[in-house]
């Protein structure tokens, strides 16, 4: 037996992501941003997305060029703070926002991945982050019920993979993308190296290659990953 | 931020939020026994890194390049916020726009002028066993922070227990704020002054910092 192999070239992965889909994107800040992938959906030029990232990235930088080139409706965030130009499009009304405790983002969308229909949290109970939510009583407590999240497709960054979607992350660029990469019907990886199979230690995988459709190899990383000069 | 250091006692695992109180960690010696802990999955938080030696995969929730330590350990997200929500994180300090005398903080949003979302301080300031406040006595225009009640959108309810500032350092009590101590050069007057709300005076001498 031999396991499958979906390593796949970038516009082809990419072209299944429609006008009107959520899409996922690992990252926060610089760390764990699948950039490459961003520009390939850039190019591909699916419009009215929902996008889910924990943040904006910063002007010029990561989903900012699908806020830039327009492509972007809706944004599922936790933080804009790094990028004025996210708050301008928000506060000009081109850019609808929802804000997430980002623990609780991070829930709802391990939720998605784990097929539940919603987590319980007392997050943001008593304030105006509450709005709106279901209340429920359980166990003696009052909860918020936090819908799970899932996506029409995930663009993941990851430090090493293999061909049958395996994935490693390295350092602080881990963060959303173990938890994106099992929660949307097409899952998409960009890895910085791909390895033959086997070379990627079983015990070494974070996310096993059963959640993963496409894989796509990095050759040499652009500036955008690079350490950022402020 | 010498003062707020001395917040942090051994053994402690310690949040510090974006802004003023980073700086604190400038004052913990090298062999400080602490863990530090950062949103986007990483304890064990080493000194600052300059643009030339910093890893671009290492950064803190502020998007500052840190540092690993021997025994750091690095994680997704949603482990990142168990250790918030179950109690894991000892001490947090927080910045603030607004500071109740009940505890109530607001640091997120300024309706109109500034919302940028809340990132991970609203779980940091409700489910940290300890939160401190670090901040500027009174805001830029020279209104003070800390009020009878806050006017804007609240972060969480009751979750401040101390307050340092460039000014003082004031607890908040079940009677409201109570000043611990006043800055070198600041009278007790000039604090009461600049502090929105009755404010308890100890018995005894006020210690300066």
């Amino acid at each position: 037996m031999r396991l499958p192999d979906k390593t796949a070239a970038m516009d082809e992965a990419i072209a299944g992501i429609k006008d009107g889909d959520t899409v996922m994107v690992g990252g926060f800040g610089v760390p764990g941003t699948p950039m490459t992938l961003i520009h390939a959906l850039v190019d591909h030029g699916a419009r009215d997305l929902t996008l889910v990232k924990n943040d904006a990235n910063e002007p010029g930088m990561g989903i900012d060029h699908l806020l830039q080139s327009g492509q972007v409706a809706r944004l599922i965030t936790t933080h804009l703070g790094l990028n004025n130009h996210a708050i301008e499009l928000m506060n000009a009304g081109a850019l609808t926002v929802e804000f997430n405790a980002q623990g609780i983002l991070a829930e709802r969308i391990r939720a998605g991945g784990a097929g539940l229909g919603a987590v319980l949290s007392d997050i943001g109970i008593d304030t105006e982050l509450a709005a709106g939510k279901q209340v429920v009583e359980m166990g003696g407590k009052t909860w918020l019920v936090e819908p799970a999240l899932r996506a029409d497709a995930a663009l993941i960054h990851a430090d090493r993979g293999d061909p049958f979607g395996n994935l490693a992350y390295v350092a602080t660029a881990q963060n959303f993308n173990p938890l994106m990469a099992m929660a949307a019907a097409r899952v998409i990886a960009e890895a910085e190296t791909v390895l033959p199979l086997g070379q990627l230690g079983a015990n070494q995988v974070h996310t096993p290659g059963v959640f993963v459709d496409h894989v796509v190899a990095l050759g040499d990383l652009s500036e955008e990953y690079a350490v950022v000069r402020r | 931020m010498a003062r707020a250091a001395r917040e942090i006692t051994p053994g402690m695992v310690v949040n510090l939020g974006i802004g003023l109180p980073t700086r604190v960690v400038d004052h913990l010696s090298a062999d400080f026994p602490v863990c530090l802990h950062t949103e986007n999955g990483l304890t064990g938080i080493g000194p600052a890194k300059g643009q030339d030696s910093a890893d671009r995969n290492l950064i803190d929730a502020g998007g500052a390049y840190v540092s690993t330590v021997p025994g750091s350990a690095c994680f997704d997200s949603a482990t990142s916020f168990a250790i918030v929500r179950s109690g894991r994180l000892d001490l947090t300090m927080l910045g603030a726009f607004e500071v109740s005398a009940t505890g109530d903080l607001a640091n997120w949003k300024i309706p109109g002028k500034f919302s940028p979302g809340a990132g991970g301080g609203i779980e940091l300031a409700q489910k940290a066993r300890r939160v401190v406040v670090v901040t500027t006595h009174c805001d830029r225009a020279g209104n003070p922070k800390l009020k009878q009640a806050c006017a804007l959108p609240l972060t969480a309810r009751g979750c401040v227990a101390r307050i340092f500032t460039d000014m003082a350092v004031i607890d908040v009590t079940g009677e409201g704020f109570a000043l611990l101590e006043t800055a070198e050069g600041i009278s007790v007057t000039e604090v009461a002054e600049a502090t929105g709300a009755p404010l308890a005076l100890p018995d005894s001498p006020v210690p300066t910092f």
